[in-house]
């Protein structure tokens, strides 16, 4: 067992208890925070796959911006712990279908995939010209266009937090 | 080749915990957190055949879709605070305006 | 990962012992700030400061941590007691973390990660959680209050921090912080400060509001606002939280003078004036700009007044986001003209 099959066994099992963990506690803060557990490790796990950039982006991203605002937000709103409802117990069939719907879907994955693919960035060139500087150039020379139209849905947001804001000032209310 | 398998069955089984727990969870802060870590299923796989197949295309789709969900939060979170505004509660069971009975 | 498991553990206890004397001389330095900053700000408020413990008031501190170490440790009934524990320890840890990524002079870091920015960005980020569950963990609301303020406040001066941050690494081509320094002492000022102005004004702004320092010391503004989200907690978990905060100052101002002020190097201008500055160990140099900064964290908090919320949140969205974008463009003109 080398280090990293260690590490990613680790990292594996963290991430599919926190998850399952998370989803399964009935207080919201306390769901949210196995929640930031998962999202952690997945950095983790995107070190040991060689992309430090990303890991770190999604420990700013997901669990520093994002789970954040959700938590401001369950504070705000004064959430209760939610009751189990009728709902929970009756809606099995619904749990089942998506099961298979999953399971149907890896089946298909894993019969037609095929591992032929390899691309130029080997690890040698990584090294050699720097990770950060190889994912920057891919990003802003080859998917310039789907870095704009990214660019023009993130304003969307904004304009709509914009909007809320002015039409509240007109209402006049808080 | 290596750990490959290893990671995309782990993306599958994240996959399904966050595609249940969307089904399960009646809270609708939940049910917008399951949807990231489903997002996040996917995102470790991409990342995952990225590395393996030594093709950095596949961080820079997970840059994408990194940035699309923290749009979408901002969109879903709005939609959130409006609802709670009208109805006063974040269970989704309530939302039955539409219902016949 | 091609490392064998020899070279592993010679790694693993070189980075053990650094990170023992980094932490070491960082807990003397938070110490003796608290002792710098109440003679500092009782010279200015025409008092002496501290003066009966020691020669010049000198063995403050110890006396200091004697109390806090001996206060009865109070676990309010209505707070989550396992949260309640945790908040100031995640607040402490992800300050302490920072210092790994952060070289002291060209040799000496820790953990010479490619994208040490980054690692500081993600873990300032991360340290918003031990302020939220330490507001909500009280079970009081003038803590959930507390908590959610600074909350917000953080969050919204990560987004300016990032963006001048920002102009730095497109200014150097690297993620690196030791990279960063070498650009600038390559570069025609030799610090990032002179075409970069804004994004030096505005990290320095927002360097106070992530630390909590006064201006805007919202989140424990004792005398207005209660202790914020630090209202429940006494003895040595509020001195967790005070070590945080003080450890925090100097990583903001390693930062400042790391990216900003040219680190351990100094301008070629000033070099060529007078050679005999050559001679000045680099860490020397670097200790200097970095008792600046702690010097102006504190002289600051001596002398402005404190900001209302609405106005600080207004000074983050509507002056400093425009004006850390503005100088993007600024560094982004300079990129291309070279």
């Amino acid at each position: 067992m080398s280090v990293v099959r260690i590490l990613f066994f680790y990292f594996a099992f963290v991430i599919l208890l926190s998850a399952f963990m998370g989803l399964r506690q009935r207080s919201p803060v306390k769901a949210l925070l196995w929640i930031l557990l998962l999202f952690v490790h997945i950095g983790g796990l995107y070190l040991l796959l060689n992309a430090e950039v990303l890991a770190f982006l999604q420990i700013i991203i997901y669990a520093g911006a994002i789970l954040v605002l959700y938590l401001i937000m369950l504070l705000i709103l004064d959430v209760r712990e939610e009751e189990r409802s009728m709902l929970y117990l009756k809606n099995w069939q619904s749990r089942i279908w998506a099961g298979l719907l999953v399971s149907f879907f890896f089946i298909l994955g894993s019969l037609t995939f095929v591992n032929k693919h390899r691309g130029e960035h080997t690890l040698d060139k990584l090294k050699e010209v720097g990770p950060s500087k190889i994912l920057g150039r891919l990003l802003f020379e080859d998917f310039t266009f789907p870095l704009i139209i990214l660019a023009f849905l993130l304003l969307v947001p904004l304009l709509g937090i914009g909007l809320l804001f002015v039409k509240r000032r007109q209402d006049g209310s808080a | 080749m290596g750990l490959l398998n290893g990671y995309l069955v782990l993306g599958v089984l994240l996959f399904g915990i966050g595609l249940l727990g969307f089904i399960i969870r009646r809270n609708l802060i939940m049910m917008l957190i399951s949807v990231e870590i489903m997002l996040n299923a996917v995102n470790i796989k991409l990342v995952a055949l990225s590395h393996f197949m030594q093709d950095l295309k596949g961080q820079v789709m997970t840059l994408f879709v990194m940035a699309s969900a923290a749009g979408a939060v901002a969109i879903g979170l709005i939609i959130l605070l409006m609802v709670y505004r009208n109805k006063g509660t974040v269970d989704v069971e309530k939302y039955d305006l539409l219902r016949e009975d | 990962m091609v490392l064998n498991s020899n070279d592993m553990v010679h790694l693993a206890l070189l980075s053990f012992f650094k990170g023992l004397i980094v932490l070491g001389i960082m807990l003397f330095h938070a110490a003796y700030t608290v002792y710098a900053e109440r003679k500092i700000i009782g010279r200015i408020q025409s008092r002496l400061g501290p003066r009966e413990v020691g020669p010049y008031g000198l063995l403050q501190p110890l006396a200091d941590l004697v109390k806090l170490l001996t206060k009865e440790d109070i676990l309010p009934k209505e707070a989550d007691r396992f949260l309640f524990k945790l908040a100031p320890l995640l607040l402490l840890v992800t300050t302490i973390v920072n210092l790994s990524v952060i070289p002291f002079y060209p040799d000496f870091i820790i953990a010479d990660v490619h994208v040490g920015i980054l690692v500081i960005l993600a873990f300032a980020g991360l340290g918003v959680y031990g302020v939220i569950l330490g507001g909500y963990a009280s079970g009081s609301k003038y803590s959930l209050l507390g908590g959610l303020r600074s909350a917000a406040q953080m969050l919204s001066y990560e987004i300016p921090l990032t963006v001048s941050l920002a102009g730095v690494i497109l200014a150097a081509e690297s993620f690196r912080l030791g990279d960063i320094v070498e650009a600038q002492a390559n570069s025609l000022f030799g610090m990032n400060l002179f075409p970069q102005v804004i994004g030096f004004l505005v990290f320095l702004i927002c360097a106070f509001a992530e630390t909590n320092r006064a201006p805007f010391d919202l989140p424990e503004a004792e005398s207005e606002l209660v202790a914020g989200y630090m209202t429940e907690y006494s003895g040595f978990r509020m001195g967790l939280f005070f070590l945080g905060e003080y450890i925090s100052m100097y990583v903001m101002a390693l930062l400042i003078s790391l990216c900003y002020l040219g680190g351990w190097s100094l301008p070629p201008w000033m070099l060529s004036l007078l050679p005999i500055l050559k001679e000045i160990p680099p860490v020397l140099i670097l200790l200097v700009k970095v008792y600046f900064f702690i010097f102006l964290f504190i002289w600051v908090r001596a002398t402005f007044p404190r900001y209302r919320f609405d106005q600080l949140m207004r000074l983050s969205w509507k002056v400093l986001i425009p004006l850390s974008f503005l100088n993007l463009l600024i560094v982004m003109f300079f990129k291309l003209l070279t």
